[in-house]
């Protein structure tokens, strides 16, 4: 075996989910040394890409918790960061709606926990709520509503915010399970298959596995359970339905089903809540789909199973304690825990990793901001949303940009060769960058296309290319190999 | 931005826009120009390399390409434009076209009537809701057969075919002679959806299982598909406990059903029918939106080709006249209705003083049927099939015949029928 090639950095972050790149790029600012170590072979493949994208009000969260304290600000800093990083965000709003007395009474408790926390909130009649959303159930009494709560497209932020860390100095290894741990003296060393790392601080930000992290280090004071959420998405013909995102009033345990206009304005129904035995079940069910269908159609009666295009599951890192872990541990020195993320994680992100710096300095680092910190990044072409001017112009400057890939999204070959250099090395991590594949035909069209392109970009062959990374080659063999002899039976 | 303008402008250049680009011009439409996406002219044809194409229209046993080469050569004798790499993105109800391609940039193209061709896309596993994981190995099957006949790659060894339509059918036994084991064709229906001789042809011939009434209900495989879970299914199409079987394999392809590509004209505010998903046409082959027209798996999804080509060249001859302006209105337009077991009827208003073909299905099979056109004319049939299309033509002479308000076409039992006649 081959000896492991040694790196040092004064901070290494394990996992590039939402936490993990927000800390990234929040640690650029200053004058450190950043490795992010990730075990897939893009960032943002965690969690974090499998949710509803809601960047929460703030009103929902019991007081008291780490949620609630990081959920409301959380959801302040969102503005600015994705106009800094050219992400998809929209301010759509929130409404929760009640269907009953017992309900309203409820969205009144809310109500008034969004106005203890300065969270923008209004109580609407039936017939306000009805004039901002006409799709919604005539059979409601009433609604709570949040003007400032919004969607983002998550994974694209979390591939923004790595892009913009790396434009800053950080590093970043990709395909690198962390698979050992130990405490050497001041240092604390993770290793992967290849890479020893020796860092004076280390950020476990890995997500479900956060509590295998902190084992690794013998730390073992906190477990994490998973909790699956199907989520169904819906053609962009829905776009003109729903505006805001609907909730219903919260169960004890989740807060509820709810229909979401996504980012790019196509509806969205989920989640459920199922606790499950294995961190990586991401299978979708019959079940499921039936409970999300019935809730999604008691809020909005008019949605049409017949306009699904896709389905997905997302499982949440729940902490033992039900709460977010944001600390130094308590039994290791240098080893700082950003656990625990079940929602409102993605919303809470930003402000978490303004504390993980805090944290970091805690941990004894000293930390002077940059000078030359770039908060851009370089910004996105997206093909469809300009002007028959602007496209015209573009394609005299980029003749890539006239050759349409992705015809039921209208993307172009110029923005997937962006994509890849930006960092996409998979057909999953085209589709959620630059939407190739992400409409209603799924991909059956431009898959082939799109491989050829990141071959070529690549400068791999295509039957290298995968869709999430080694063990996912969408073709396997040669034309004929299989008659050859070579593989066949 | 270029700005061009035509007479007749054809967009997609399948069999579909081949036919109807010339018989636009056949019919004196000056300058006819042809959209097309692709890098070549023939459309989905293109990858279709197995031979049953053209036995109507040009009695021989030709190959996708084959077929369409034959309209390529023909077209080459013309002034015919086409347009190569050119995508649509946008028309407008006034006859705009706006196109994109990598030389000229975007067009816009005014033109005094178009013709839509674009052909249709594939259901997706997304749209049927397949429970299971996401594993790479799902292909809709006409994916797999592009990348098995044009790009020249294999997407796996053992596969499991979920629906039994023609393209699926197809390439169960493309699969087959490439050397990979077909485990299962799964079909919902009672019946199989594709053509019977395709059934032959492409499963039997091969010993390949078809197991009906039955469907996927699990997807296996974290990074590639490892199995699939299938079982049998009531008359509500809901699985039935105890009948479940897991079947391994690394592919999964889907062949349940196409969808016409409406997007471009439903931006116009071309009417679509909730049952073709393709346009609302009268007997010109015309839109609901003036100058506009349509034909081919736009319209309607087709099993054979020869009747796209006829059906095109229909609307391109109407375009052609619309164009020069000698397309003459009729009176009144009659409504057509699909009547008893009879799923649709294209098109939708006729005028009964010009010779009409209609295309329809029915809804369910039956045996020994006639079919009452109209009260015009029966037609006999020893059996009716979903996935087979009936073609009936008429006569001025037999529409003289017609009294009422709609035009009521329906399949009725032959014995019945007689019985009470
Ligand atoms: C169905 C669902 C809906 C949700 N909806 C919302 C919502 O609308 N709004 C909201 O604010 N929040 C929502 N959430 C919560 C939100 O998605 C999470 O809080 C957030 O994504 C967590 O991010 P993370 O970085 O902690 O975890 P992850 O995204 O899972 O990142 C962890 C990363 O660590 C990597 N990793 C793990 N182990 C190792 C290792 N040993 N070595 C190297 N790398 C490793 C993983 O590959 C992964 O990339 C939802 C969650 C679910 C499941
Ligand atoms: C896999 C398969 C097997 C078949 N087997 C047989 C058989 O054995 N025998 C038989 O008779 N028939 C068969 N058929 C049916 C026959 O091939 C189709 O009915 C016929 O190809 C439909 O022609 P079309 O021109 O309407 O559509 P298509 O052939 O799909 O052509 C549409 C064209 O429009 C272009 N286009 C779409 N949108 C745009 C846009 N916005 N801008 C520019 N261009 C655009 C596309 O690129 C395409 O070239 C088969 C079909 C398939 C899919």
């Amino acid at each position: 075996m081959r000896e492991k090639q040694t790196l040092t950095v004064d901070v290494a972050i394990v996992g590039g989910g939402i936490i993990g790149t927000a800390v990234a790029r929040e640690l650029s600012k200053y004058d450190v040394s950043i490795l992010l170590v990730e075990k897939e072979a893009e960032v943002g493949w965690g969690t974090t890409k499998a949710n509803s994208g809601i960047v929460h009000a703030g009103f929902h969260e019991e007081p008291g918790t780490l949620k609630a304290k990081y959920c409301f600000p959380g959801n302040q800093m969102y503005p600015k960061l994705c106009e800094e990083l050219d992400v998809c965000f929209r301010r759509n709003g929130i409404l929760m709606v009640a269907r009953n007395q017992e309900e309203w009474d409820i969205v009144q408790k809310y109500y008034q926990r969004g106005k203890d926390r300065g969270v923008p909130v209004e109580l609407l009649s039936k017939e306000e709520a009805l004039a901002l959303e006409p799709a919604l159930s005539s059979d409601i009494l009433g609604a709570l509503h949040a003007p400032e709560g919004g969607s983002v497209m998550p994974f694209e932020l979390a591939a923004a915010l790595m892009e913009n860390a790396l434009q800053n100095g950080a590093q970043l290894l990709t395909n690198s399970p962390v698979v050992a741990a130990q405490v050497e003296g001041e240092r604390k060393v993770i290793e992967t298959a290849e890479h020893r790392i020796e860092a004076k601080v280390v950020i476990n930000a890995a997500g479900l596995f956060a509590d295998d992290l902190a084992q690794m280090f013998g730390d073992d004071y906190f477990t994490i359970k998973p909790r699956k959420g199907e989520e169904y998405l819906f053609d962009l013909d829905t776009k003109d339905m729903v505006t805001r995102t609907i909730f219903p009033v919260p169960t004890k345990v989740s807060k509820g089903i709810l229909v979401i206009p996504t980012a790019e304005g196509n509806l969205m129904m989920g989640p459920t809540g199922d606790n499950i035995e294995e961190k990586e079940d991401l299978a979708t069910t019959r079940d499921g789909f039936a409970r999300i269908l019935e809730g999604a159609k008691s809020l909005v009666p008019g949605i049409n199973p017949r306009k699904i295009i896709a389905q997905f599951a997302g499982v949440r890192a729940a902490s033992d304690r039900g709460d977010f872990i944001v600390e130094l541990s308590p039994n290791v020195p240098g080893l700082i825990h950003l656990a625990g993320m079940e929602s409102p994680g993605l919303t809470a992100a930003p402000a978490i990793a303004v504390d993980a710096v805090k944290l970091v300095e805690e941990a004894g680092l000293k930390l002077t901001p940059k000078e030359d910190f770039e908060p851009r990044r370089k910004p996105m072409v997206r093909f469809r949303s300009l002007s028959h001017e602007e496209r015209d112009r573009l394609i005299k400057e980029n003749p890539a940009y006239g050759r349409i890939i992705c015809r039921c999204e209208s993307v172009t070959e110029g923005e997937i060769i962006d994509a890849v250099q930006r960092g996409a090395r998979t057909l999953d991590g085209i589709k959620f960058r630059a939407r190739a594949g992400a409409g209603r035909c799924q991909g059956g069209f431009c898959q082939p296309l799109v491989m050829a392109i990141i071959a070529r970009e690549l400068g791999i062959p295509l039957e290298e290319v995968t869709k999430r990374g080694l063990g996912s080659e969408p073709v396997m063999y040669h034309a004929k190999e299989l008659l050859t002899g070579g593989e066949g039976q | 931005m270029k700005q061009l303008s035509v007479d007749v402008a054809v967009i997609g250049g399948g069999p579909a826009g081949l036919a109807a680009a010339l018989s636009a011009k056949a019919e004196g439409a000056q300058k006819v120009m042809i959209i097309e996406r692709n890098h070549e002219l023939g459309g989905i044809l293109q990858q279709c390399i197995h031979h049953g194409f053209g036995l109507h229209r040009f009695k021989a046993e030709l190959t996708g390409p084959e077929y369409a080469q034959r309209f390529i050569n023909e077209l080459d004798d013309t002034d015919i434009e086409t347009l190569l790499e050119t995508m649509v993105l946008e028309i407008t109800p006034e006859r705009k076209i706006y196109a994109v391609n990598s030389e000229q940039g975007m067009m816009e193209i005014s033109a005094k009537a178009i013709v839509l061709a674009m052909g249709c896309r594939e259901r997706t596993r997304g749209a049927l809701q397949i429970p299971g994981s996401r594993p790479a190995g799902v292909f809709s099957a006409g994916t797999a057969q592009r990348f098995v006949n044009i790009e020249g790659y294999m997407p796996g060894k053992r596969a499991v075919i979920l629906g039994s339509g023609d393209i699926g059918l197809i390439m169960a036994r493309r699969f087959t002679l490439e050397g990979a084991k077909v485990e299962a064709v799964v079909e919902v229906l009672p019946y199989a959806a594709g053509l019977t001789r395709n059934v032959v042809q492409c499963l039997e011939d091969f010993d390949i299982p078809l197991y009906l009434k039955s469907t996927v209900i699990h997807i296996h495989g974290k990074d590639r598909v490892e199995a699939v879970t299938i079982a049998e299914v009531d008359d509500a199409w809901n699985p039935i406990p105890g009948t479940e079987r897991v079947i391994e394999c690394d592919t999964l392809l889907l062949s349940v059903g196409l969808v016409p590509e409406n997007e471009l004209s439903s931006h116009a505010g071309v009417k679509l029918d909730p049952v073709t998903n393709g346009a609302y046409v009268n007997e010109h082959l015309m839109t609901t939106i003036p100058g506009i027209f349509a034909c081919g798996n736009v319209l309607h999804v087709h099993d054979l080709v020869d009747n796209v080509s006829k059906e095109a060249e229909r609307a391109g001859k109407y375009a052609g006249r619309y164009a020069m302006g000698t397309l003459q209105k009729p009176e009144k337009w009659v409504k057509v209705v699909a009547g008893d077991n009879v799923r649709y009827v294209v098109p939708h208003e006729i005028s009964l003083t010009e010779p009409v073909e209609f295309f329809l299905r029915v809804q369910r099979p039956q045996d020994d049927v006639i079919v009452d056109v109209g009260g015009v004319r029966t037609v006999r049939e020893r059996s009716v099939r979903p996935s087979e299309m009936l073609n009936i033509k008429l006569t001025p002479e037999q529409l003289q015949n017609f009294t009422g308000d709609t035009f009521v076409i329906q399949v009725k039992d032959r014995k019945e029928a007689e019985q009470s006649a």
